[in-house]
């Protein structure tokens, strides 16, 4: 039985002002609790994908239906670049949702401080942002994503400006966070292998227009047993999301 | 940090010294008349027997640039601000205040000496019109500079207006407002000293402009040039404080005044 969904796209297009189609019948669904990539070469529509989902831009045809109605109770966005006000601390950075909405000062501290922590960087709330590395920029800016608590939390290609190691480090810490705030993901990547390691679910994407052309559930355990970058197991669910990725490049 | 001032000001402190030096030489070797061109110690004479006209002219001065600054701080910050609020607004106005920036005041300042009664009050129109372009300038040009993504995350957040202004917009412009201050620092200056020639007014509210044009009509020339030695000095600690300004309000974040470690 699967889960229901969080937000629903029921034959979505995107048409810019410019007269380029983005995405084109798009139906696709976000489902409570899973972890799912949307993988495409660039130009599919990907980012736009994402910020249809976010409510930051609206569909030209179709719909975008989020449950119960309205928007879920909260959305989580994480950018390509960290994007931090460099005006501020970590500790700032990571309160401000909170601010926005007017929590009070010494709650919305206490939160952004947990939040820092969950993400390790327990001791840094007063560091600039300048005086971070890339990885822990992007930590901020996940602790930021994840302190209002949202029910979905969505990631534009978040790691890909970061090293190899760093970026398998902040893998297993997103799973890690995931399983321990229960936060359904949304997360756009042009990785194979990334999209498989941390997914329970693949969109794969086609460009010119923007589609969805393969849907592949992961069918691997979560958390993900220790050795399953090098396992057969990885290395055939890469194999099969490769070959509908080049599918999707030859469509 | 004090030594490193002084490393920073030794080369171009020995230049100067350099060229007094050679200027007071030549001066002598050729036997220059102090009428055409006075040597170094001839003006620095001049500045002490005259330092009691000199230096209340000094604060007159200095007086109508800061108080042009202030105004042109309060009236371009303003408008961009309203610039940030309507782009319609904008485009209406930024022209005029461009043809307001283009035109030279020294043209403008008869004008607005017949319309303005006041003598001090018609020089800081003159300066405050100088000053005022840049602020507004680079404060519209901040404000427009904010993160793109930065500002999609305060509409995600459902952020008000005044919120997107006080937390993401004007903290984005501070930097560009920054530069503007300091070429609006020199500008005022200068639009105070041009304004005081234009209107040649003495008295007890003569500015050091004034002064210059004075002991120019009585051929005290060692004077002149001790008047226009006050002025260089009032724009040299004027863009230094400014300088200062900025460097204490961006050191703990932005690029700019990041020192450079290992």
């Amino acid at each position: 039985m699967t889960a229901p969904p969080l937000v629903a796209l029921r034959g979505v297009g995107v048409r810019f002002a410019n007269g380029t189609e983005a995405l084109a019948g798009v139906d696709l669904e976000v489902r409570s609790g899973e972890f799912l990539s949307l993988l495409g070469p660039s130009g599919c529509g990907k980012s736009t994908l994402l910020r249809l989902v976010a409510g930051l831009i609206r569909p030209s045809s179709g719909e975008v239906v989020f449950s119960g109605g309205g928007r879920p109770g909260d959305i989580g966005f994480v950018f390509q670049d960290p994007t931090l006000m460099p005006w501020a601390t970590a500790l700032a950075n990571a309160r401000l949702p909170l601010r926005l909405r007017r929590v009070a000062r010494s709650e919305a501290d206490a939160r952004a401080a947990t939040a820092l922590a969950a993400v390790g960087l327990a001791g840094f709330e007063r560091a600039w942002p300048r005086e971070l590395s890339g990885g822990m920029r992007m930590r901020v800016s996940i602790a930021r994503a994840l302190v209002t608590r949202p029910s979905l939390l969505l990631m534009d290609e978040p790691f890909a400006a970061l090293d190899e190691i760093n970026r398998h480090r902040l893998n297993d810490d997103l799973l890690r966070l995931r399983a321990e705030s229960g936060v359904t993901v949304a997360f756009v990547t042009h990785s194979v292998f990334e999209s498989v390691y941390l997914s329970s679910r693949v969109a794969v994407m086609a460009a010119r227009p923007g589609r969805v052309v393969a849907d592949l559930p992961v069918p691997a355990p979560f958390p993900r047993p220790p050795g399953f970058r090098t396992s057969t197991e990885f290395a055939a669910l890469c194999g099969g999301v490769a070959a509908a990725l080049e599918g999707a490049m030859a469509a | 940090m004090i030594a490193a001032a002084l490393r920073w000001a030794a080369a171009p402190g020995l230049v100067g010294l350099l060229g007094l030096g050679l200027w007071e030489g030549s001066v002598r070797l050729f036997g220059v008349p102090s009428y055409v061109l006075p040597g170094p110690a001839a003006i620095a004479s001049a500045l002490r027997e005259d330092w009691a006209l000199l230096w209340p002219s000094t604060l007159v001065t200095l007086r109508v640039a800061l108080l042009a600054l202030l105004v042109a701080v309060a009236s371009g910050g303003l408008l961009a601000v309203l610039f940030a609020q309507s782009r319609a607004l904008e485009r209406a106005l930024f022209p005029w205040a461009v043809v307001l920036q283009v035109t030279p005041i020294v043209a403008i300042a008869p004008l607005i000496l017949i319309w303005v009664e006041d003598v001090t009050a018609a020089l800081l129109v003159c300066a405050s019109i100088v000053a005022f372009f840049p602020v507004l300038s680079n404060t519209a040009l901040g404000l427009r500079s904010a993160d793109r993504n930065l500002v999609e995350l305060f509409r995600l957040y459902g952020a008000t207006r005044g919120q997107a202004l006080a937390l993401l917009l004007l903290p984005s412009a501070l930097p560009f407002f920054l530069a503007g201050l300091r070429v609006a620092g020199g500008l005022a200056l200068i639009g105070a000293v041009v304004a005081e020639f234009v209107a040649g007014a003495g008295g007890t509210g003569a500015g050091l402009a004034f002064r210059i044009l004075e002991a120019g009509y009585q051929l005290r020339i060692p004077r002149m040039f001790a008047a226009l030695a006050l002025i260089s000095a009032l724009g040299i600690i004027l863009f230094a404080a400014l300088g200062l300004v900025q460097h204490l309000s961006l050191r703990q974040w932005h690029e700019s005044a990041a020192r450079r470690d290992g």
